[in-house]
C-alpha cells in the first residue's frame, strides 16, 4: 500500500482533500488581497503622493520571508491556516496594487473627459468606466499572484502541517517515499496550470471588447508567471 | 442662448488660460472657438459645462448662471464631442450612444432603439451596432462620438476639436455631415477648433482667440475674412484671404456662354455654326452631354476626334451651388483659361473666362461693402 496516491494518515486527508486544502490556502488570500487592493489602489490613483509609499511598503512587506512572518504571527493566530493565509494575503498586494493603478490609469484621458462631461458622477465613472478598461491589467496580476500563492502555501508545512500539498515533501522525507514529494510537485504545477488558465478564460469572457491580437501579445513590463513562482519556492 | 460674461480662468499658479471673455452664443448655429495652441479655447468650452469652474465673471444658459444647476444635470443636458472620440472601448457601438439616455433613466429598449435611430442619422451602417469601437476607423468611431453626443437630444452641443485626429478626406466629409445634420436638427453647437480653414468653412459665427486667452475678433467668416480686426487675425487667416472669401459669393450670378460646346458626333456644320469669334475654343462633350476637353476649331473634323487630342478643361464646377472660388480655381486649372460649368449630373451647362469670374468678383465685392455697412448701422442702431 505504498502507491502513489497513497497518502500517509498523519495528514488526515486524501489526496484530493490536499488539493481542495490547497486550493483554499492559496486562493482566499489572492481574493482578499484582492479586495484590500481596489480601494487601496483607487486611493493611489487618486492622491499620485500615495502611490510611491504603498508601493514601497508593499515591496518591504514582500520582502520579509515568510518563515518570519510564521514567527512573529503564531503568537497571535496559533498553527492554523491563518497563519498561512495571512503573509500570502500580504505578498500578494505587490503585484495587485501596481496591476490594478496601471490598468486605472490607461484608461485614455478622452474616455475620462467623455465620461466626465456625460454626467459621469467620480463612482459611476469609477464602476461603469475606469474599473472594467482595467480587467485585462487586474487579471494579469491576478495570474502572478495565484500562481506564486499556490507554490507558496507549501512552506506552511513547516508550522504543523498548514502547508496542504507541501507537508507532502516532509512526510517524502520522514517516511523516505520519494514519490510523494514528486506527488506533491507534480500536483502544484497542475493547480497552478490550471487555474492560470481558468484566469486566461475569465479575462477572454470578460473582455469581448478587446482586439484579438493583443491576446498573444506579451507583457514586456511584467515578469512572468512561472519564473516568479518558481523564484518562491526558493523561500 | 448662451452668455459669457467677463470670464477669466486663473489657475493656482498664476497662469491666465482666459482673460475677461464676453461672447454672445447665438441660439441654432455653430459658434467656432478658434485660434493657436494657449489661447483658451477648450477652457472656455470647458467653462460652459463646468468641467472647468471660472475664476471670474458668470456664464449664462437662457439666461439662467450654469452655477446655479446640478453639475451633472448640465452636463446631461449638453453633448459633449472630443477629439478620438473617447469612446467607451468596453461597451458596444449602439451601448455607447445609448449612454446618456440609459442615465437619464430610459429603458435599455427604448435607448437602444434612439441609438439605432442616431446611428442613421450620421450615417452609420446599422451593421456596426454590436461591434465595439476597436473595430472602427477613426472616422466612423467620431461618428459614433457625435450620435452619443446627440442621442438624448440635447439643445447644446460642445465640440472640443471633434475632427483634428482624421486625415482630410475623412474630416472633409465629417464637415459636410456636421453641416447636413446641422440643418436638420438645428442645435447650439460650440465647436473648438485651432484649424482657421474649418473655422471658415462651418462657422456661423467665428470667435479667433488669442495667447493669454483673449478674444481677438467676432464675426461671421465672411466678415473675418474681408475685415480682419489686426494684424494677428489676419496673420492667423494665412495668406490666401482673399481667394477663400470667395467661397462665400454664389457663382449663380455669371453669365454662361453654351455657345462653343459640341458634341462628339457633331457634323462639320454644326461645328462651324458653333465656332465664334467670342470663344477660341470648342467644348467638346460626350454623347450625355459630359465635357471630354477642349479643342480648337481648326482641329476639329466631324467624328474624327480622338480624346487624347482635346485639351484637359481641369475641374468643372456645379453652376449655382458652387462658389466663385470654385469657378475661378476651375478657370485656372484649364490650361485655355476658360472655366466649364457643369449642372447636377454633370452635363456641360456653359462655359465662362477668368475675366467674366473676375467682374463677377468685383460685383460680389462692391455688393459685400453695401452690406456691411447696412449690418455695422444694424448693429449701432441695436
Amino acid at each position: 500500500m505504498n502507491g502513489f496516491f497513497d497518502i500517509p494518515s498523519d495528514l488526515q486527508h486524501s489526496w484530493l482533500g490536499l488539493v481542495g486544502l490547497h486550493l483554499r490556502e492559496a486562493l482566499l488570500p489572492v481574493l482578499a488581497g484582492l479586495l484590500i487592493s481596489l480601494p487601496l489602489a483607487q486611493l493611489c490613483v487618486r492622491f499620485r503622493w500615495l502611490y510611491p509609499p504603498v508601493l514601497w511598503i508593499t515591496t518591504v512587506l514582500y520582502a520579509i520571508p515568510s518563515l518570519a512572518f510564521f514567527v512573529l504571527l503564531i503568537d497571535y493566530t496559533g498553527q492554523t491556516e491563518l497563519t498561512v493565509m495571512i503573509p500570502l494575503t500580504v505578498y500578494s498586494l505587490v503585484v495587485l496594487v501596481p496591476s490594478i493603478v496601471d490598468g486605472v490609469r490607461s484608461v485614455p484621458q478622452e474616455t475620462l473627459a467623455a465620461a466626465t462631461a456625460m454626467g459621469f458622477g467620480p463612482v459611476r465613472r469609477y464602476v461603469q468606466v475606469q474599473l472594467p478598461i482595467a480587467v485585462p491589467a487586474i487579471i494579469a496580476g491576478l495570474r502572478v499572484a495565484t500562481v506564486s500563492s499556490i507554490s507558496l502555501v507549501s512552506v506552511g508545512t513547516l508550522i504543523g502541517n498548514q502547508g496542504a500539498l507541501g507537508n507532502l515533501l516532509n512526510d517524502a522525507n520522514i517516511y523516505n517515499r520519494p514519490e510523494l514529494a514528486v506527488n506533491a510537485v507534480l500536483t502544484m504545477a497542475a493547480l497552478a496550470i490550471i487555474c492560470d488558465a481558468l484566469l486566461v478564460v475569465l479575462r477572454l469572457l470578460l473582455t469581448p471588447w478587446m482586439p484579438r491580437r493583443a491576446h498573444t501579445k506579451p507583457k514586456a513590463d511584467r515578469p512572468d508567471p512561472a519564473a516568479l513562482a518558481l523564484e518562491d519556492a526558493a523561500r | 442662448m448662451i452668455r459669457i460674461d467677463s470670464v477669466t480662468k486663473r489657475y493656482p499658479d498664476g497662469t491666465v488660460a482666459v482673460d475677461r471673455l464676453s461672447l454672445e452664443i447665438p441660439d441654432r448655429s455653430i459658434t467656432v472657438l478658434v485660434g493657436p495652441s494657449g489661447c483658451g479655447k477648450t477652457t472656455t468650452l470647458r467653462m460652459i459645462n463646468r468641467m472647468v469652474e471660472p475664476s471670474e465673471g458668470t456664464i449664462l444658459l437662457d439666461g439662467k448662471d450654469i452655477l446655479q444647476q446640478p453639475v451633472n444635470t448640465l452636463r446631461r443636458s449638453m453633448g459633449y464631442v472630443i477629439q478620438n472620440a473617447g469612446l467607451f472601448q468596453h461597451r458596444t457601438i449602439v451601448d455607447n450612444i445609448a449612454t446618456v439616455p440609459r442615465m437619464l433613466g430610459w429603458g435599455k429598449d427604448k435607448a437602444r432603439a434612439r441609438a439605432r435611430e442616431l446611428m442613421e442619422r450620421v450615417g452609420l451602417d446599422a451593421a456596426l451596432a454590436r461591434r465595439y469601437p476597436y473595430q472602427l476607423s477613426g472616422g466612423q468611431q467620431q461618428r459614433v462620438g457625435v450620435a452619443r453626443a446627440l442621442a438624448a437630444d440635447p439643445p447644446v452641443l460642445l465640440m472640443d476639436e471633434p475632427f483634428s485626429a482624421v486625415d482630410p478626406v475623412v474630416r472633409k466629409g465629417l464637415q459636410d455631415e456636421l453641416l447636413r445634420i446641422q440643418e436638420e436638427l438645428g442645435k447650439t453647437i460650440v465647436f473648438v477648433t485651432h484649424d482657421i480653414d474649418e473655422a471658415v468653412k462651418i462657422g456661423t459665427m467665428v470667435a479667433v482667440m488669442r495667447t493669454g486667452g483673449k478674444l481677438a475678433q467676432f464675426a461671421p467668416p465672411a466678415e473675418l475674412l474681408s475685415d480682419p480686426a489686426d494684424a494677428f487675425v489676419e496673420d492667423f487667416l494665412g495668406a490666401d484671404r482673399g481667394i477663400r472669401r470667395l467661397s462665400f459669393f454664389p457663382s449663380a450670378g455669371l453669365d454662361l456662354l453654351t455657345t462653343p460646346i459640341v458634341a462628339i458626333d457633331s457634323t462639320a456644320e454644326q461645328i462651324a455654326a458653333r465656332d465664334t469669334d467670342d470663344v477660341p475654343y470648342l467644348l467638346v462633350t460626350d454623347l450625355d452631354g459630359r465635357p471630354l476637353g477642349w479643342c480648337e476649331p481648326r482641329d476639329l473634323t466631324a467624328g474624327a476626334v480622338e480624346a487624347e487630342q482635346l485639351l484637359p478643361y481641369g475641374r468643372p464646377f456645379v453652376a449655382g451651388t458652387d462658389s466663385l472660388r470654385a469657378a475661378l480655381d476651375c478657370a485656372v486649372l484649364s490650361p485655355t483659361g476658360w472655366a466649364v460649368a457643369v449642372d447636377a449630373e454633370g452635363r456641360a451647362a456653359g462655359v465662362v473666362s477668368q475675366q467674366t469670374i473676375g467682374e463677377a468678383i468685383r460685383g460680389a465685392h462692391a455688393e459685400g461693402r453695401k452690406t456691411d455697412k447696412t449690418d455695422k448701422t444694424a448693429r449701432v442702431a441695436r
